[in-house]
């Protein structure tokens, strides 16, 4: 019996009976009666749980098993081979796998780069330039919905309506963000989150505009002209309808966003982005324009948004207010913020934890977004600063303390 | 004239409503700067607790022979309830993130959110859950208006609460403790403040006013939902950070305000648009006020 031991069984005990208050209220009291066997139940498995754990981390720390160092030794190894050969080998893959995967696969995969388009876009708000943005699913929206529109009445090509989408949603970024500049920190994050709800609310009461809550339908695919030599010079149209066809656009889509946002984070505005996150008064002072630079990380990080929703709007062929709420933005920031602020391999490794975990976890059902839930706040406890962070991030002194 | 005053009226239950969970954002941020997203989760345990304790109550007969003491006690456990549940979180998900980033705190909030949310779903059923009604039969006409017996509960109570807590914010040593750490965790410290226990008791107040708001809200309006709170949960956001976030005042003039915003719109300009005239009124106060009504200048807090 070492105090130590007898504090953690003190902390099971009273963290035990503390969950069978929280847990009983709501399964036990019945109008018909009283009933304690569910609660017992769910506190039982917790315990287990909890005791588990204990004992994992007891021993994780006693027994030194060795496999953390050779993780480690297999992967300065492998990074010692040259770069080119894993960019070639990670294209192939990327290239072959809708070939290879089933149906299921390419969709959830279709999915994931589409999140990769949202989460890095988001980044440059969020993980650049510092400005917390809890309604950054309106780009998106706008980007859907302006494709939408486009397309039904004006029956516009994709590729044509994709620059105009890409200039709306800068448009409707540089609107949402010139009344925000003057706050900081947390009044930003409530007024970006009431930008989202306006929209939200907008395109779901503008009946003639957008249908409303039925949303709009027929919209085109994209197509793409091919030469056709056995009809001369004649070309066939091609409709980018099945999976496989919309898995490469929106490859392309996430390939060119990873390339843009890489050579944004190493130039020169993407050095003042970070330093207006670092400090904003000393960067201010060192001659960043901070006004126009705050503007235009709204601006851009809005063009991917409006890219990725003008694909969504294609791929779907059809719109709806439903698929702009707020519980989006939060899952988008969480890839962003999970996978490693800053860090583009992160924020890959973000979407794809969060899009494959809940798919991961359909044979739960019911219980699916409960563990996701709870997934969640256990990945944060034990990587708070993301699964693979960014090199470059200061820490300020009065964080430090405290 | 009448229509407006008993407009008046609703707004001012509304925003009651608000208030006493704006109460809880603004609290919790005032001394960790977090925004609790699981906080509208409390919101929603109080009004589901409320439920489950008085259909029981109403299902043994004790509703017909005490009916206000029954309703008390709902309140008393409600809260009771939701500080539990509060302290738990902030144990469980802030506590070991202390000295993380914000926004890892932000996350692990967003995620025990969706966890308390699904918890209750699946505990309780996606069906709306009636309250039993037994309170809302009659009204009181007092000079040409109307005010329902609920009516009088809701803003009385809140009314109550409210007052009891600037009492103990103010005029405590407790309340004189949770100022202090909320100004200065490391000086509160110092002079024998355990900033741990402030922080915690702090949770359990905010989550006790929200939960005291979700029974009157499933009071005042019927019936509860697993979802309820969500919606009221960002909208009381909204309030405490048009009062100025931090600021206990601040929080109850925010709620009034979106609550007579809401009311009024719904009422003379059209329902389907109540909320985005709330989110317009934050931000055109923000705009000119980047601090909110009451708020003090937050220096510059990176996210």
């Amino acid at each position: 019996m070492t105090p130590a031991f007898k504090s953690v069984t003190f902390k099971l005990i009273l963290g035990t009976a503390w969950l069978f208050l929280l847990v009983w209220p709501m399964t036990g009291i019945k109008p018909e009666g009283l009933e304690f066997a569910q609660a017992a139940q769910i506190v039982g498995a917790a315990l287990v749980a909890a005791m588990a754990i204990v004992l994992a981390s007891k021993l994780g720390r006693k027994v030194d098993l060795g496999v953390g160092r050779a993780v480690v030794k297999a992967a300065s190894r492998l990074s010692a081979l040259p770069g080119a050969l894993w960019k070639t080998a990670g294209m192939a893959a990327l290239l072959a796998f809708p070939v290879l995967s089933p149906r299921y696969g390419q969709d959830v995969a279709i999915n994931v780069l589409v999140y990769v388009t949202l989460g890095l876009g988001l980044n440059i708000v969020v993980g650049l330039a510092g400005l917390l943005d809890l309604g950054y699913i309106a780009f998106y929206g706008v980007g859907a919905y302006t494709y939408a529109l486009l397309s039904v009445h004006f029956q516009m090509s994709f590729w044509l309506a994709l620059p105009l989408c890409a200039a709306f949603a800068a448009m409707a970024g540089c609107f949402i963000g010139y009344p925000t500049l003057r706050m900081r920190g947390d009044y930003l994050a409530i007024v970006t989150l009431g930008f989202g709800e306006i929209l939200r609310l907008v395109l779901n009461n503008w009946m003639k505009l957008t249908g409303g809550p039925n949303g709009i339908l027929g919209i085109k695919p994209p197509a793409l002209y091919l030469p056709a030599p056995e009809n001369g010079w004649g070309m066939s149209r091609f409709l980018l309808k099945s999976p496989i066809s919309q898995y490469y656009l929106i490859l392309a889509i996430a390939l060119f966003t990873v390339i843009a946002v890489r050579r944004l984070t190493d130039s020169r505005i993407g050095r003042a982005w970070e330093a207006i996150r670092e400090d904003e008064t000393a960067a201010a002072l060192m001659g960043v324009n901070t006004f126009a630079l705050k503007l235009l990380a709204y601006a851009m990080g809005a063009v991917f948004g409006g890219v990725a929703g003008a694909f969504f709007a294609a791929k779907m062929r059809f719109v709806s207010p439903g698929s702009f709420t707020f519980i989006e933005s939060a899952m988008v920031l969480s890839m962003v913020v999970l996978g490693g602020m800053g860090s583009i391999p992160g924020i890959v490794l973000g979407a794809l934890t969060l899009i494959a975990l809940p798919e991961a976890f359909r044979e739960f059902e019911h219980y699916r977004m409960l563990v996701f839930g709870a997934a969640m706040v256990f990945m944060m406890l034990f990587r708070p600063a993301g699964l693979l962070p960014a090199k470059r991030v200061g820490r300020r002194s009065e964080e430090a303390h405290s | 004239m009448d229509f407006f005053l008993q407009q008046l009226i609703n707004a001012i239950t509304l925003g009651g409503f608000y208030a006493l969970i704006a109460l809880g954002y603004t609290m919790v941020y005032g001394i960790i700067q977090l925004i609790n997203f699981a906080h509208g989760e409390f919101f929603a345990a109080g009004g589901y607790l409320g439920v489950v304790l008085l259909a029981w109550m109403n299902a043994h007969g004790y509703m017909e022979t005490h009916p206000w003491l029954c309703l008390a006690l709902a309140f008393v456990l409600a809260m009771s309830y939701c500080a539990l549940l509060a302290m738990g979180v902030e144990k469980i998900a802030y506590k070991p993130l202390r000295r993380a980033s914000k926004l890892s705190v932000l996350l692990s909030a967003l995620g025990m959110s969706i966890f308390l949310q699904n918890g209750l779903m699946l505990t309780q059923g996606v069906y709306d859950k009636s309250y039993p009604g037994v309170y809302a039969k009659d009204a009181l006409t007092l000079g040409g208006f109307n005010f329902t017996y609920l009516q009088l509960i809701a803003v009385g109570t809140s009314a109550l609460l409210m007052v009891g807590l600037n009492r103990l914010v103010y005029k405590t040593r407790l309340g004189k403790a949770m100022r202090a750490t909320s100004q200065d965790r490391v000086m509160a410290t110092l002079v024998g403040i355990s900033p741990n226990r402030i922080i915690s008791v702090t949770f359990a107040i905010g989550a006790a006013l929200a939960g005291a708001s979700g029974i009157l809200v499933g009071l005042y309006y019927g019936s509860v939902r697993y979802d309820m709170g969500f919606v009221p949960g960002i909208k009381a956001f909204a309030a405490a950070v048009l009062g100025g976030i931090g600021s206990v005042t601040g929080a109850m003039l925010g709620g009034l305000i979106i609550g007579i915003t809401e009311i009024f719109t719904a009422a003379y300009i059209s329902s389907d648009y109540k909320d985005v005239f709330s989110f317009v009124i934050l931000i055109a106060v923000l705009y000119f006020m980047p601090t909110g009504l009451l708020g003090e200048n937050i220096n510059d807090t990176r996210v």
